[in-house]
């Protein structure tokens, strides 16, 4: 009915397009190409060794793909979280990256021939210490906490990726228990948000004492508000290993610009855009390329992680463990 | 000639029967207790009513089928009468032009009129600012606009104290002879069918009795109407 | 009623309708069919009639002693006080949770004030944090729509009451209690609606998954699961209780039947209980206004830090709101005019017309999606999409403004109108639009202030240049930026506030001159 409304709607919004670069199209989660997060400075740095125009999409990466199918526009996906890699592959949407993995500063083996990574952290528990003075100090520890010692806020699973990462997290030490320790977590929990930055809100308004984020968060803190109270939690036990992929798409009518991306992801110059403005670790950086601010973090000697099939096959029942112990 | 053939009136197990016809210019006063029909009667005649069964016709020509503002009839009734926020001048003017848009002649005639019933001046009142007496004369003039060959009236003037009813009724009653107009006025005081200078007709039990001239009518009542005036 | 404004009408409410549902059936479409529902999303469906229910419920028992009160007390800067009491409503989901916690959060204003007395913590989080929350977000909306409940009632009514000594109680019976009669249900049903849908507010003030709403399955299924046939089930069954509601209310609501006045302003002389209404109106304002302050005090240092891109950001949604609020308004009037009528064409207007409180946005979004895509590319559309749906989900809220005040209208002045032949558009400008003016310009104001503070769908078009505040201020929080985070929360606060004070000051300017 509304079509022909719709379609003078749009036609009123097209800007005058005047170009004849190719077009690279880059679809990313909104956080990615936002004013504040890498993707323009990542488009600047490309855009000056690739004589093309790279174009981010953004909205839900996934979802939007599978929707589309392959009359996708897409060239490249970029943001894709190991949760949603197995269903990703399963489209059958994406090629091979063909690039070289040696040398990724990962804590983890990685041979995906698919899903190329390009940043990473872990899960952890945030805190500041202006208010909390006596951290846990494992995972154990913070079981084992009395009620009241903390009051937490945490992401949900159901519609969170950390909120998922989370319940892993606790699969992955736990095993079977895994249910038992979420009924001892339960009263510590202050509340669950739908996503992180409503946590992360909560946390930094000074109503929760912690926060379900990652190891990397107080980077921000250090290097943009020169901020040293707030830490990661870094538990023995070991912390959840996440990362961010991107891939390239079968059907791109630009295959060379596409694999000169993928191949850019890698280089030097994307990757020391990552950590100041997605702040997390790069997947391809010494250690001694990294911020200063990075560079004092603490992170975790152990760390724990799923593959994907393993990931998938535990999701649902781990969930509906996590939903059991706290709806009481 | 206002018809009304066989004229029947449903609602729920309420029913009234007509049949009667009213000459041309003649001025009918209608009375009868509450709750009996007369303003269902006049709603009928007005046209925002649907008959059960029967015609109602205007010089033979059959008009119970057209919408209100076709049938040569110019209502008043008992309440709202007039639009609170648009002037006087404006609310008369929508008996000559609908869409309130005016010639300049049409202007003066509209100025004529609210001055032919004693408003000179007023026509940048809103009714807010207006009297009672003052409000009625509004929604006279804008009759008198209309120019409709019938005047139905609902008990427009019963908020009216009875130095003032008298006098509207008075203007209905010039009014009504200069532009020999039929009028059908219902009230609940006889003596206003007297003042209106016709007849009158009885609507108790489900009729309507034959319009009598008004003095006779309240010197010999006939049973319903003295049932309800009430011994005295 | 005159024949046109039905077939406009009934033509209106079937577009709201085809949109609501057109874009559910596309969703589902993709996915090949509707799929089983999960174990949970039973106690989901549970859960989120009982919270909506008696928030509604609520909502509305609070509203009335604020709306008696207004009515009847006149003071300095009341108006402002009304304007300001409907900013809850308008607030984005996000913004209004951070101000309410600081209000009544762990650390809160009232945490601090009872700390200082030694009472016990209190704690917000459960069912009763979804439902305190939802009534701060409502009670401004019923109050709105009691207050012009009450200020229908002629002056003439009252006079009337006064000059017979009825006072106190029995005024309430004989002269309030069938003017609530009939504004209640629609106002509580609006309510019950609007916290169908709510998920945000529910997941973290209810705590946690005890508190998982319908919108959540469907979020869930969508992102998670990519199961768009249980998201398309889940879907439905929130349009099917709205459609039922609304039958219900609709059945419930007896249209009252006052009379019309003069257009005279009500002035209460009587100094009948002016502590009652000096404490309803004192305990609303601090209710609804203590969070508004509380994110003044957050946002207003950091304004100035503000980047351009918010500002930017700021005026596409000025225009955003502009769009959808000249499309919301002719269309609910449309719909209006035909509601009123009654009968059962006026019922199914009406009810096709309420139908877009239930759309799931983000099933809508997705609908649209794929329903555009052939024709258009979903960046550029997107700001127009956004208007055009923005002002669709605006229709309820003003159509429980306009249709009562048409009704009224019409039932007052219906067979005057029609004596004299007024029909068509001389009808809807001399005798229909300067009747309704001030619903009119409250709907207006509704209509651009919700657009302006709604996330909607542009999630799933924009790109990087066409972010809009709200969709701007939670990319800001995406990326630690708090600071600034509640400074363009506070500027989107005062921007969607001003719209509505612009409009539904328009509505009200002469409006008894």
């Amino acid at each position: 009915m509304n079509r022909s409304l719709i379609l003078a709607l749009g036609l009123l919004a097209t800007p005058v397009m005047a170009q004849d670069k190719p077009v690279l199209t880059v679809y990313a989660p909104d956080y990615f190409a936002s004013e504040w997060g890498p993707g323009p400075a990542i488009e600047t740095a490309f855009e000056a060794i690739c004589e093309c125009d790279l174009e981010y999409k953004t909205g839900d990466l996934l979802p939007r793909l599978m929707l589309e199918g392959d009359k996708t526009d897409a060239d490249v996906g970029i943001g894709f979280t190991t949760d949603e890699t197995r269903r990703a592959r399963e489209t059958g949407l994406f090629a091979p990256h063909e690039q070289d993995v040696t040398g990724l500063t990962l804590p983890v083996e990685w041979d995906d021939d698919v899903f190329l990574p390009f940043n990473w952290g872990h899960t952890a528990f945030v805190y500041d210490t202006d208010y909390v003075s006596d951290p846990p100090a494992s995972f154990d520890a913070l079981v084992d906490a009395p009620e009241d010692a903390y009051r937490i806020a945490i992401q949900d699973p159901r519609t969170s990726i950390s909120g998922l990462a989370l319940i892993l997290w606790v699969k992955s030490i736990y095993g079977d228990e895994a249910g038992d320790v979420w009924e001892e977590l339960a009263p510590k929990i202050l509340t669950v948000t739908k996503g992180w930055s409503e946590a992360y809100g909560l946390f930094s308004e000074g109503e929760a004492d912690m926060v379900l984020s990652f190891t990397t968060s107080p980077a921000y803190h250090i290097i943009a508000e020169g901020d040293e109270t707030v830490k990661a939690a870094i538990f023995p036990e070991g912390h959840y290993f996440m990362v961010e992929q991107v891939a390239k798409l079968a059907g791109t009518d630009v295959p060379e610009l596409a694999d000169q991306f993928m191949g850019f992801v890698l280089s030097e110059t994307f990757q020391s855009l990552i950590p100041e403005a997605n702040w997390s670790m790069p997947a391809k950086l010494p250690a001694d390329r990294l911020p200063e601010g990075f560079q004092q973090l603490e992170m975790p000697e152990k760390v724990l992680f799923y593959d994907e099939e393993t990931a998938f096959e535990l999701r649902d029942a781990a969930i509906d463990e996590w939903v059991a112990a706290l709806r009481r | 000639m206002l018809t009304l053939d066989n004229v029947r009136l449903s609602y729920d197990d309420w029913h009234l029967s007509v049949d009667m016809e009213i000459p041309a210019g003649a001025r009918v006063a209608i009375l009868g207790p509450s709750g009996a029909g007369k303003s269902t009667l006049l709603a009928a005649i007005a046209g925002f009513l649907p008959l059960t069964t029967g015609r109602i016709l205007w010089q033979g020509q059959r008009i119970d089928t057209t919408p209100p503002a076709a049938r040569p009839v110019a209502t008043i009734f008992q309440d709202n009468n007039l639009f609170p926020h648009l002037t006087a001048a404006q609310n008369a003017g929508l008996g000559l032009r609908p869409n309130g848009r005016l010639s300049g002649p049409e202007g003066d005639r509209v100025k004529a009129a609210l001055a032919r019933v004693g408003l000179d001046g007023m026509g940048d009142r809103k009714p807010g600012a207006l009297s009672g007496g003052q409000q009625s004369r509004v929604a006279l003039a804008r009759a008198i606009l209309q120019d409709r060959p019938i005047l139905a009236l609902d008990e427009p003037f019963s908020a009216l104290g009875p130095a003032l009813k008298d006098e509207m009724i008075d203007l209905v009653k010039d009014l009504a002879t200069e532009r020999e107009q039929t009028v059908l006025m219902i009230t609940h005081d006889p003596g206003d069918a007297v003042r209106l200078g016709g007849s009158g007709a009885i609507v108790a039990d489900g009729t309507v009795s034959v319009p009598v001239e008004a003095e006779t009518l309240l010197s010999d009542p006939p049973p319903e109407l003295r049932a309800y005036l009430g011994e005295r | 009623m005159s024949n046109t404004y039905r077939s406009f009408g009934l033509a209106a409410a079937f577009a709201v309708a085809a949109l609501v549902g057109g874009t559910l059936l596309s969703a589902v479409s993709v996915s090949g069919g509707l799929s089983a529902l999960a174990p949970g999303d039973w106690a989901a469906i549970r859960f989120t009639l009982w919270q909506a229910a008696l928030s509604a419920l609520i909502s509305v028992a609070l509203a009335i002693p604020v709306a008696r009160a207004l009515a009847r007390r006149q003071f300095p800067g009341q108006r402002l006080l009304i304007t300001l009491l409907g900013a809850p409503f308008i607030l984005p989901t996000i913004v209004a949770i951070l101000g309410l916690l600081m209000v009544f959060g762990r650390s809160g204003w009232l945490n601090a004030l009872g700390g200082g007395l030694h009472l016990p913590e209190f704690s917000i989080y459960g069912a009763h944090g979804v439902i305190l929350a939802h009534v701060f977000f409502n009670l401004p909306l019923a109050t709105r729509l009691l207050l012009q409940g009450w200020q229908s009632i002629p002056e003439e009514r009252l006079r009337l009451a006064q000059s017979l000594g009825i006072r106190g109680w029995t005024l309430f019976r004989l002269i309030e209690a069938p003017m609530l009669r009939a504004v209640c249900p629609g106002a509580a049903l609006a309510i019950f609606l609007i916290c169908i849908s709510s998920f945000a507010i529910a997941l973290t003030l209810g705590g946690g998954p005890r508190a998982t709403t319908i919108e959540l399955a469907i979020y869930q299924a969508v992102r998670f699961d990519f199961d768009l046939g249980r998201a398309g089930l889940l879907a439905m069954m929130q349009l099917a209780i709205t459609v039922t509601a609304t039958l219900l209310a609709l059945r419930i609501a007896i249209p009252d039947s006052m009379g019309a006045g003069m257009d005279r302003r009500i002035t209460s002389s009587s100094r009948d209980g002016i502590l009652p209404d000096t404490l309803a109106i004192a305990a609303a304002s601090l209710f609804l206004l203590a969070p508004l302050a509380a994110l003044a005090v957050r946002g207003l240092p950091h304004v100035m830090e503000l980047p351009p891109a918010v500002w930017s950001s700021a005026m596409r949604s000025l225009m955003v709101a502009s769009a959808s609020t000249l499309f919301c308004v002719l269309l609910s009037l449309a719909i209006a005019l035909a509601a009123a009528g009654g009968g059962r064409r006026g019922v199914l207007a009406e009810t096709l017309g309420m139908s877009a409180l239930a759309a799931s946005p983000l099933v809508m979004g997705i609908g649209l999606f794929v329903l555009i895509r052939p024709v258009q590319r979903p960046d550029l559309a997107a700001l127009p999409v956004t208007a055009l749906v923005n002002g669709i989900m605006a229709v309820p809220f003003a159509l429980r403004a306009l249709i009562p005040a048409v009704a009224r209208v019409e039932r007052d002045y219906g067979r005057l109108a029609a004596s004299l032949g007024l029909t068509g558009w001389s009808r809807l400008r001399l005798l229909i639009l300067p009747r309704i003016r001030r619903p009119l310009g409250f709907a207006a104001g509704l209509a651009a202030a919700l657009s302006m503070g709604d996330l909607g769908v542009i999630a799933l078009f924009a790109d990087g240049e066409s972010a809009t505040l709200p969709l701007q201020v939670y990319r800001l929080m995406s990326s630690y930026r708090m600071d600034q985070a509640s400074a363009g929360a506070l500027l989107l606060l005062l921007l969607s506030l001003g719209l509505f004070w612009i409009c539904d000051r328009g509505g009200r300017k002469d409006v008894d001159a």
